[in-house]
């Protein structure tokens, strides 16, 4: 019964969506206030019948109902309670019920919380808003309905894919869907701009929160994707360029790009024409992703199982509206003015900088992972570009992005002085060079390439944390004045200074984590050590061990450092019975920032077993830097500016403020 | 500087910075990426020191031979043509006899294919789309469709 109520709401909701594709655009371009009216209660109710929809789909999990087809083929009634939960969205089915929720919700927020956006922009926002939806609730109900029955229904499940069994899987989707959704509503934002012909700045502040939330999250579920798959996987990589990978990758180049560009078009009016077409591609990576993903044309560690329908459908979709908002673009954007002049050296060419390094690395991204693909459907070899396409073409592009980002924040608006900013960054560049030659020094010369990209990471947390204490004008004020002030910034500056530090960080750690490791395969028996960095592991044997639906064959090693014991770890070989699949659990420990990674392989018969083992120095910072990104971006997008409404242009209808 | 002058700057600068990464995508293309062979494409040919293939086929039954310093022999088949492998490293969890299997690496003039990477396929649903394919051509695919 309650399987059934899901499936009914679910379609309540698209045909909710079809009312709202069509009424509110219609009202906002004939002006007609009753039809506008109708977007932001639709947008609630959407996203109340869509929640109903995924608790009757998580019901059935929680319960383990056995009668719907998408639960025998996902769960096991042995499965500890919160994998049941997380199981919902560890299959085709429900994690494209999380899309669309996530989907509808952003409607749904945006009609809460857009009061001080102008009704016609709303209304025709909402409206694009809900023919995403309708595309997506139509993909679900006819190619991909999770509330599917089973009769007779069968006593066990087939239990899900031991490898989503962890709790990255209740963490990493969520939020990446949050991300990638997320610039669903900056799409609708653009498309509904274009449709009124009308930009200006007050539209790049309305759609700047929604970008910066969009985007905070994508980092997010990139990072912790990112961790998840080098604890789970047990082979110590947090990145392997894999398409999938790389397909929530481009929208984050792109959103980035775009929060960088929103700037300048809020700040001076300039830039409009790219900042809307950065909006739809953004979104249409976003759908590019969702299509590598789900209709199986790549191998990945994250395709699910191959259906030509589902691929021919989202395809469809991806055509639709990629080509109808670039059709729209083509249309309306010219009747876009031109906004305001500015010199080359200055903080909009640095930005202009930023979203060309950007923009252009997310071709070359885009084009080493669809490339194998083209070749493919002409016909031609089979090939695979691996990781060494990517560092050769996305790492020489990141680099003098890097360069510049310091002198970015330190530039004026209109026109620059380089000589004035490069005198503020003396004391930055000074700590990059010490640290280059350190680094040289400490590891050896023929080292140089990591000792240099050490110094470019700290030279860009350095720049940024010049930025913002010269904001406080220490040497002018005082201290204590200064501190004040410091505290007082706004957060959007706050915000850039995070973000910007946040990189540097990752740089560091992805620097020192691929350059300085140390790996060892080796053969080892009870009672042996080996020695990586300045670390001795020794092995204390195996044991077996039961979990709820799982064998582990676990081993035990001492960790030592200078001879004295500082720390143990239990790496496992699992088996998960259900569907007699093996799993690598690796033992990590982690020594400041950096960790110590032990994973089992073969276990011989004379209680001997084949190990790796890594000194990953500084790896953490990988994903720390991650979080102190999104944290930027959370204080940006708490800056009173954003919250408090933008000066109208006075033709317009006034609005009550909130 | 005048308007038009600003104008070409940004544009010599924008094309300047494309032209770079085109020039590196298509040296990169060139030089980078790794063709997918099976065990027939690579038997009885020559092969340049050093040129990178991925090998795909089955790992061949009873084949399968484990020494110390976790080094690891076995055989990749095509049921036509089989070529040895040698591979030192951890073996993914689902790499059994009789299953598909990707490797990658150099063939090397002892006639063995030394493997740097070894990849098997994740799930019991899933076999590597090269094999699956290059298996289809052979006319020995029993999966389905």
């Amino acid at each position: 019964m309650i399987v059934e109520i899901g499936h009914y709401a679910l379609i309540l909701a698209l045909i909710l969506s079809l009312v709202q594709s069509v009424l509110p655009v219609w009202g906002a371009v004939t002006g007609n206030d009753r039809m506008m009216a109708v977007a932001p209660p639709v947008s609630g109710m959407m996203f109340l019948f869509v929640g109903i929809s995924f608790a009757a789909l998580t019901m059935a999990y929680a319960t383990s109902d056995f009668s719907v087809l998408n639960v025998v083929e996902n769960s096991h009634s042995a499965k500890p309670f919160l994998y049941k939960l997380t199981g919902v969205w560890g299959n085709h089915e429900g994690s494209m019920l999380l899309w669309v929720l996530i989907l509808v919700l952003f409607g749904a927020l945006v009609a809460a919380f857009g009061r001080n956006i102008p009704a016609e922009l709303r209304a025709a926002t909402l409206g694009v808003q809900g023919m995403v939806s309708f595309a997506f609730l139509l993909f679900l109900l006819v190619t991909s309905n999770p509330f599917l029955r089973l009769s007779p229904a069968p006593m066990e499940g087939n239990d899900l894919n031991p490898i989503l069994q962890d709790v990255g899987l209740a963490i990493h989707p969520p939020l990446l869907y949050v991300g990638y959704v997320g610039f669903s509503i900056t799409f609708s934002f653009a498309a509904a701009a274009l449709i009124l012909g009308r930009v200006d700045a007050a539209w790049a502040r309305w759609v700047r929160p929604w970008t910066l939330l969009a985007w905070m999250f994508l980092t997010l579920g990139i990072a912790m994707g990112s961790y998840w798959a080098y604890y789970e996987l047990g082979w110590g990589g947090y990145w392997f360029w894999d398409p999938v990978e790389n397909a929530s990758l481009m929208p984050w180049l792109a959103g980035t790009a775009l929060l960088h560009s929103a700037i300048v078009m809020e700040k001076r009016g300039a830039l409009k024409v790219w900042t809307v077409l950065l909006a739809i591609l953004a979104f249409s990576l976003s759908l590019l992703g969702t299509f590598l993903v789900r209709s199986g044309v790549l191998t990945s560690v994250h395709a699910f199982a191959t259906d030509p329908m589902r691929g021919t459908f989202i395809l469809g979709i991806l055509t639709i509206f990629v080509g109808g908002s670039l059709a729209l673009y083509a249309w309306r954007a010219p009747l876009l003015k031109q906004g305001g002049l500015f010199a080359p050296v200055s903080r909009e060419g640095a930005l202009v900088l930023n979203n060309l390094l950007l923009t252009v690395s997310a071709v070359a991204v885009f084009v080493g992972t669809l490339y194998p693909l083209a070749l493919e459907v002409v016909g031609g070899e089979k090939i695979s570009v691996g990781p060494p396409f990517f560092n050769l073409t996305f790492g020489p592009l990141m680099v003098p992005l890097l360069i510049a980002m310091p002198f970015g924040p330190l530039l004026a608006w209109k026109r620059g002085d380089l000589y004035a900013v490069s005198q503020r960054l003396y004391a930055a560049l000074g700590l990059a060079l010490a640290a280059t030659l350190l680094v040289a020094w400490l590891q050896g010369v023929d080292r140089i390439l990591a000792a240099l990209g050490f110094g470019l990471g700290i030279w860009v947390i350095a720049g940024a944390a010049a930025e913002i204490l010269s904001r406080a004008r220490f040497s002018q004020v005082g201290l204590s004045t200064g501190l004040r002030r410091l505290v007082g910034l706004p957060g959007a500056a706050w915000g850039t200074a995070l973000g910007h530090i946040g990189i540097g960080v990752t740089v560091l750690g992805l620097v020192a984590a691929t350059a300085f490791q140390v790996e060892k395969v080796v053969t080892i028996r009870p009672g042996e050590s080996v020695t990586v960095a300045d670390y001795t592991l020794t092995f204390g044997g195996l044991a077996r061990r039961t979990g709820p639906n799982y064998i582990d064959d676990v081993g035990h090693f001492d960790i030592l450092k200078g001879g004295v014991k500082v720390a143990e770890t239990d790496p496992a070989k699992r088996l998960y019975t259900a569907r007699k699949m093996p799993t690598t659990e690796a033992g990590i420990v982690t020594f400041g920032f950096s960790q110590v990674y032990v994973s089992i392989g073969e276990v011989h018969g004379d209680g001997g077993a084949d190990i790796r083992v890594y000194h990953k120095p500084l790896v953490t910072l990988i994903w720390l830097g991650c979080l102190v990104m999104a944290f930027g971006g959370a204080l940006s997008l708490f800056d009173r500016r954003l919250r408090v409404g933008a000066p109208k242009p006075a033709r317009q209808r006034m609005v009550p403020a909130e | 500087m005048t308007r038009k002058q600003r104008r070409l700057s940004m544009i010599a600068a924008a094309g300047g910075v494309l032209a770079v990464a085109v020039g590196l995508i298509l040296f990169a293309l060139n030089d980078q990426i790794v063709f997918f062979q099976s065990p027939s494409d690579i038997v009885g040919k020559a092969h340049p020191d050093g040129q990178r293939i991925r090998l795909g086929g089955l790992v061949a039954d009873g084949t399968v031979e484990r020494r110390d310093g976790a080094e690891v022999r076995f055989s990749v088949t095509d049921t036509v043509e089989t070529v040895q492998v040698v591979y030192v490293g951890l073996l993914p969890d689902l790499f059994r006899e009789g299953q598909g299997v990707v490797a990658e690496g150099v063939m090397k003039p002892d006639g063995w294919f030394h493997a740097d990477s070894v990849l098997a396929k994740h799930d019991e649903n899933y076999m590597p789309k090269e094999v699956a394919e290059a298996l289809k051509g052979k006319g020995v695919w029993q999966g389905e469709e």
